[in-house]
């Protein structure tokens, strides 16, 4: 069975009484007044109860993003941000929830139900409070007492798999090395003030030699998705290691929270290899572009020793504008980095996205496979950068971006920077621009498919490089999010 | 079955008159063969029949069982029991030519209210098929039409027909492209399907077409109208004497 489904069924399948560990003290904590400022660095601190030196090193990086700006350059339009207007901590609240189903929006229950969510996971989704709802959240903070049974065998192999406020716990001293060695405190805006005032997030570490027996998922920390605003990831697979990890539970939940600025960090050493899959389908707003997450992230992975490999799989379908990068530093001689992603847009919504092929080491190769979709009124970007270094002898690139356009009313761009500075780099790159034609949907059509159907067979043939690459289960779920996420884009 | 009274209609975009009072009756089990020359609106009447919308029809009906079918988009229609073989195959890059068939034998099944085909059925059924049609199993991986040749699009197709059993068959210049054992083997695979409840309507510019799948009943087309109507000998005399005369007469 699929690792998540095997969850889903082990969540459902635990007795309520078994449950032993709880964060319902830490559930109930209250959140930090609004706006930024030291005190609320500190106090985000205290309540985490960190080290003198991580306090340090937030309260650093929030001195720094004073006196930074906010960037401009994505092709995204958003109105000014006023983060003294948000809170920066908040642990789940008790705001009165829908008290059943019937009081959900049926747009979203209809989604949930093309997913296939079981209603009971529905529930909890929507936010509903009633009876059930304990009974299914605490089916689904069992998930920690499901993720402590998964813990024993992950530690028979000696993986670290927690969250980040626990690494800072227990591990001070390989989060101490480890943290913002990749993503420095200064890196960027966005970044920057995640350094300061993230709230939590996952921790990885994978032994020497060790091949992690599962496939990590952040599904089992859903019922921390409402602190999910700033997280912070950190992945460290020590020298031949290797560890498969996916980030994002497939329902499309509906955040309040408008701004997500994560950072994530990987780090490979000595052949080492970390896959990274995501899925995203957050909240993109409405057809006019009211509402929906804000999603600037930062997540970047370092090759740190020779043979190392990082591969990033993205699907990103849901959130209002997404601005996001997800890039290999190739440090280590031989080391290989790629990049995979299906970005699809709709509505109004607006993605910038892309990835960084830094090539430092020898012999370093990489390869970038970006498959853009953009429908409706939406604007979609890829921007990426391919470099070479001076030491970089016989780099290899081959990047291949297409965009397929549906409709008359949506955008897509291809923003490619290439620099090299060794002769010997050979960068390949390939982009495509197409349009679902009307013959293309006739023949469709003709055979009996309906038009959203088409157009979601046409889509998914379009992608079909990229979803190759996906672990199992996403790859069937992606298959339906993509005809969600296009629907009413024909006729 | 399928009746057609005095069909008017235009392209869309420009509003050119392409088919101007066609009268036709096609009933279970016949075969009629359409000819005509280039720029008759043999095509066109084939792609309103099966509701393509770039085509507006401005006057007269579709009847389907007695049922005017105009308002039922492409869709709809096929679920009705229309099915039209393409005369240029549509490419579908990086969709398997196997997952194409089995989504269009669901969507139709779905449409009738039926369950979704098992996979060993569908399996079963396409191996059947494919075989009779030379199609090989190599084939029905690739990405649909795509880089399929002449050949190999024609019988695909067809294969299409077989497994999804319409009522009624447009056949769009079926043997344009193909060399002579090609056009024996799609041949043979229309006669196969060839039973008292079903029809076909054959478009053809070429006689020889009709030596391997003999009509009932020949109609000439020209500018948008039926000029005239006749057994499959009218099909030898025109191939004989050209379309002069029947021009002639539309003129």
């Amino acid at each position: 069975m699929p690792a998540v489904q095997e969850t889903i069924a082990t969540v459902s399948a635990i007795d309520v009484d078994k449950y032993k560990y709880g964060f319902t003290t830490e559930i109930e904590s209250e959140r930090a007044p609004k706006g930024l400022d030291e005190s609320t660095v500190r106090y985000i601190s205290a309540k985490k109860g960190e080290p003198e030196w991580l306090l340090e090193w937030r309260l650093d990086a929030y001195r720094r993003w004073l006196t930074m700006t906010e960037p401009t350059w994505a092709r995204v339009d958003y109105p000014q941000i006023d983060f003294q207007d948000l809170y920066y901590y908040s642990a789940p609240k008790k705001t009165a929830g829908p008290s059943s189903l019937d009081e959900v929006d049926p747009e979203l229950l209809a989604t949930y139900a093309k997913l296939g969510i079981p209603l009971r996971e529905q529930e909890i989704l929507a936010g509903v409070e009633n009876g059930q709802r304990q009974v299914a959240v605490d089916a689904v903070f069992d998930s920690v007492s499901v993720v402590t049974t998964f813990r024993a065998e992950l530690a028979k192999h000696g993986v670290i798999f927690c969250s980040f406020s626990e690494a800072v716990r227990e591990y001070p001293e390989l989060v101490k090395q480890y943290l913002g060695s990749v993503v420095p405190t200064s890196d960027n805006f966005y970044a920057t003030l995640n350094s300061a005032v993230f709230s939590d997030g996952s921790f990885v570490y994978i032994p020497k030699g060790v091949r992690c027996p599962m496939e990590l998922s952040t599904y089992f920390r859903i019922n921390e998705k409402n602190t999910g605003q700033f997280e912070r990831t950190l992945i460290i697979a020590d020298e031949g290691s290797y560890v498969s990890y996916l980030e994002g539970c497939t329902a499309p939940t509906r955040d309040e929270n408008q701004l997500h600025a994560a950072v994530v960090e990987l780090v490979a050493l000595k052949d080492a290899e970390i896959k990274y899959s995501t899925v995203q389908n957050w909240y993109p707003g409405d057809k006019n572009g009211k509402g929906g997450i804000y999603n600037f992230v930062t997540k970047r992975g370092d090759c740190r020793g020779d043979s190392a490999k990082i591969s990033w799989t993205q699907v990103e379908t849901g959130s209002a504008i997404t601005w996001k990068y997800p890039s290999c530093i190739l440090r280590g001689d031989n080391s290989v980095g790629e990049f995979y992603s299906i970005a699809i847009s709709n509505g109004r919504q607006q993605v910038d996205s892309g990835t960084k092929m830094i090539h430092l080491g020898k012999n370093t190769r990489s390869r970038i496979i970006s498959k853009g979709i953009s429908a409706g009124h939406s604007n979609n970007t890829y921007r990426g950068l391919v470099s070479a270094n001076r030491k970089a002898t016989n780099a290899r690139n081959f990047t291949q971006c297409d965009s397929l356009l549906i409709g008359e009313n949506c955008g897509a761009h291809t923003v490619p920077y290439i620099e090299s500075r060794n002769s010997s780099a050979v960068f390949e790159h390939e982009a495509t621009t197409s349009k679902i034609s009307d013959d293309q949907m006739f023949y469709c059509t003709s055979r009996g498919l309906s038009e959203e159907d088409a157009v979601a067979l046409i889509v998914n043939g379009f992608v079909k490089d990229v979803l190759q690459h996906l672990p199992m289960e996403f790859m069937v779920e992606t298959q339906k999010l993509i005809g969600i996420s296009l629907e009413g884009s024909v006729g | 079955m399928l009746e057609i009274k005095n069909l008017h209609a235009r392209i869309a975009e420009d509003g050119t008159e392409i088919l101007n009072g066609i009268d036709l009756v096609v009933k279970p089990g016949e075969v009629h063969a359409i000819m005509g020359p280039n720029g008759s609106g043999k095509s066109t009447l084939s792609y309103v029949l099966s509701g393509k919308d770039d085509y507006e029809v401005t006057e007269g009906d579709i009847l389907f069982n007695g049922e005017s079918i105009l308002e039922l988009g492409p869709d709809e229609r096929a679920a009705a029991g229309f099915f039209l073989a393409f005369q240029y195959p549509i490419e579908i890059p990086g969709v398997a030519t196997m997952t194409f068939l089995k989504a269009a034998i669901n969507a139709q099944r779905k449409a009738r209210g039926e369950s979704e085909i098992t996979t060993p059925d569908f399996m079963r059924l396409v191996k059947e098929t494919s075989a009779k049609l030379n199609i090989s199993s190599d084939m029905l991986k690739r990405p649909l039409n795509v880089g399929f040749s002449g050949g190999e699009k024609k019988r695909n197709e067809i294969m299409q027909m077989a497994l999804l059993q319409p009522k009624l068959c447009i056949l769009d210049e079926t043997d344009s492209g193909l060399d002579i054992d090609a056009l024996k083997v799609v041949s043979e695979g229309v006669n196969a399907l060839r039973s008292p409840d079903r029809a076909f309507i054959v478009i053809t510019h070429y006689q020889r077409l009709l030596d391997h799948i003999v009509p009932d009943v020949v109609h000439v087309l020209s500018k948008g109208r039926i000029v005239k109507t006749g057994g499959p000998e009218l099909a030898l005399e025109l191939e004989k004497n050209g379309y002069a005369d029947f021009v002639d007469v539309a003129a």
